[in-house]
């Protein structure tokens, strides 16, 4: 029987000549990537396992890119920050992205194929959840934990289960009102917030095949929100153009085999698909945004991982071309390559950010994680109260932006920049 | 840290339904904390489950550092969201000795066999509807039951499989480090 694109990955990382869902194999790493967040926190426990005077098990595999808590006057965030910097000087790891500097990037998860870190084929740990979203290039990667994170940090392995596959089937054309957002939060309302739990979520069909990078990464990095242990995409000829772009380093593709047998197949016709929202609090509340168009809107946001890329100001500006927002609407590029592009790329003859000042958005802040998941007071656009809020990012627990009385709804970008302009949650068709 | 070399686990025990997630376990603002600093390990205890909303019982008494709940029983899919160590790291420094659930996130349960803070333990049947916050209970984890001394009800748990040796040697490193695999 055929493996999986996981399997392979996993096989060939484990220099096994096959794997099978179940199996507990070590595995060779090929990129950890940390943060400002979880990062101190796993050199701490480096350096009390492996010695203080340890070394990282290859200074080239390992990529620091703070993100979390950057634009705060919090005396703990500006502490973990310089933990960072110390450990990479003394570790002369050439890929630390610092705060302050022209390296500086924003939100990891972006930063990491920009800088061409991401390969077909590789092994990528990080400490963080939404490591996930790499799967859209073909590699296996997922979050770990800070004991994890040591270990691979010492040693370029880490034992690990062979996860089932999940194959969703996209086919049939994207409507232009509906994004990559949509298609994720509808298969996770279908199947659960824990509906992949250890699974791999392996998505195919002709409806990905269209979607450029940035919207499979979107799709990937909401793997997790339905328990995923990775999500994952086949390499084609988008995903070596984009990478091609990236890097001079050879890039060799993993495909699945054509006869493998994946644990569930989800068969979905996308042309039938709707802008939704996921209403709080958990990301598989999923409606259609016509079905709560009732609901009134105190804020919206447009920024993160999953929500703050170029794509997604894109369509948000096409939205909002020519009209005034009714809302606080606060902006935040996931990196500086977003925010340099922001000012290039145009509509009509305006740039984007053209565009949102006119239509009243607040002024765009600097890239990072921003309110995405709350962090210090002083944060932008972080909840402190009552707020209800319809945001691009990619969970709506309580408490997720800052405050346990905020309700948010998390929604594609042409949605939430169609709310924003009616204070009430929009079908983006309205203004299309 | 490593566990009490004995099988049995008794206490108070505090109660939680589906998708407890990792915002509600330790809300992002206390994730500048490094769990490996003592000062900052307690700090975390204190603030374990501060991100539920303001109707529950606090799982910490304002104050204090330790729970008076040594044992967490909840419904489905415990730990959702974050790869955040912080959120099993804060339950074992507020004293948690496990957490008795339906069923885990993926990540959280890994975290919680790494770090050794608590046996990540699963039900057979779902009894945070059975259980009330304060009963007391005792655990026996060599016969995977769970008694409400409170009720007089035994309960049926799943084997821990391999990560029990490693919850009880104190986690990943210590487990490896007994194991002479490092």
């Amino acid at each position: 029987m055929g493996a999986t694109i996981t399997e392979k990955i996993l096989a060939r990382a484990a220099d096994k000549n096959s794997v099978i869902p179940g199996d507990n194999i070590w595995v060779n790493a090929d990129i950890l990537l940390t943060h400002d967040v979880c990062g101190p926190g796993t050199i701490d426990i480096f350096k009390d396992k492996f010695g203080v005077d340890a070394k990282v098990w290859n200074p080239a595999k390992v990529v620091i890119i703070p993100d979390h808590y950057i634009f705060t006057a919090d005396k703990m965030a500006q502490r973990n920050i310089d933990i960072l910097r110390a450990f990479a000087k003394e570790q002369n790891l050439p890929h630390y992205y610092d705060v302050g500097t022209p390296r500086y990037k924003g939100v990891c998860h972006v930063a990491l194929p920009e800088e061409g870190h991401v390969k077909p084929g590789e092994v990528i740990f990080g400490t963080d959840s939404h490591t996930c979203t790499h799967g859209a290039f073909g590699a296996f990667a997922t979050g770990i934990g800070n004991t994890d994170a040591a270990f691979v940090m010492g040693t370029g392995k880490l034992l690990i289960k062979v996860p089932e596959t999940l194959r969703f089937i996209l086919n049939g054309i994207l409507p232009d009102y509906v994004a990559a957002k949509d298609i994720i939060l509808r298969i996770i309302g279908d199947i659960g917030v824990d509906g992949a739990t250890y699974c791999a979520m392996e998505f195919q069909g002709e409806a990905i095949n269209a979607l450029n990078m940035e919207e499979r990464m979107t799709i990937c990095n909401m793997a997790i929100e339905a328990g995923a242990k990775n999500g994952i995409m086949e390499p084609d000829k988008t995903t070596m153009n984009y990478l091609n772009a990236r890097t001079k380093e050879p890039l060799n593709q993993v495909h699945g085999d054509k006869d493998a047998k994946p644990a569930k197949i989800h068969n979905y016709d996308v042309s039938s698909f709707v802008p939704c929202v996921a209403e709080p609090h958990l990301p598989s509340n999923y409606a259609p945004a016509r079905e709560r168009s009732n609901v009134k809107l105190d804020r919206a946001y447009i920024g993160s991982c999953t929500g703050g890329k170029l794509t997604d100001f894109i369509m948000a500006a096409k939205i909002l071309k020519g009209q005034k927002v009714k809302i606080d609407t606060f902006l935040v590029p996931a990196t500086a390559e977003v925010a340099e592009n922001l000012l290039r790329e145009t509509i009509d003859g305006k740039s984007l950010l053209e565009v949102f000042a006119e239509a009243g958005c607040k002024d765009i802040a600097p890239p990072s994680c921003a309110a995405c998941l709350g962090g210090p007071e002083d944060t932008f656009g972080r909840a402190h109260g009552k707020e209800v809020i319809i945001s691009t990012t990619n969970r709506n627990f309580v408490n997720r932006m800052g405050s346990k009385q905020a309700s948010i709804y998390l929604a594609s970008p042409l949605t939430t920049a169609a709310s924003a302009i009616t204070g009430q949650i929009t079908d983006p068709r309205d203004f299309m | 840290m490593a566990k009490a070399d004995n099988d049995i686990i008794t206490g108070r025990t505090y109660v939680l339904g589906d998708n407890i997630d990792t915002d509600l376990i330790i809300p992002a603002k206390y994730l500048t904390l490094i769990p490996g600093i003592p000062e900052e390990y307690r700090k975390l205890g204190s603030y374990a489950l501060s991100g539920l909303p303001d109707e529950h019982l606090r799982f910490v008494a304002p104050g204090k550092e330790k729970s008076d709940f040594t044992v967490i029983i909840a419904g489905k899919n415990f730990g959702c969201g974050s790869s955040r160590e912080h959120a099993p790291v804060c339950l074992g420094a507020a004293g948690t000795q496990a957490v008795v659930a339906e069923s885990y996130a993926r990540i959280f349960f890994r975290n919680a066999v790494a770090t050794g803070e608590l046996y990540p333990l699963e039900s057979k049947q779902r009894l945070c509807d059975l259980f009330k916050t304060g009963d007391n209970i005792e655990i026996s984890l060599k016969e995977c039951l769970i008694t409400n001394m409170t009720s007089g009800s035994t309960f049926e748990l799943k084997p821990l499989g391999a990560a029990g040796p490693v919850v009880k040697a104190g986690g990943l490193f210590a487990y490896a480090h007994d194991e002479k695999m490092i």
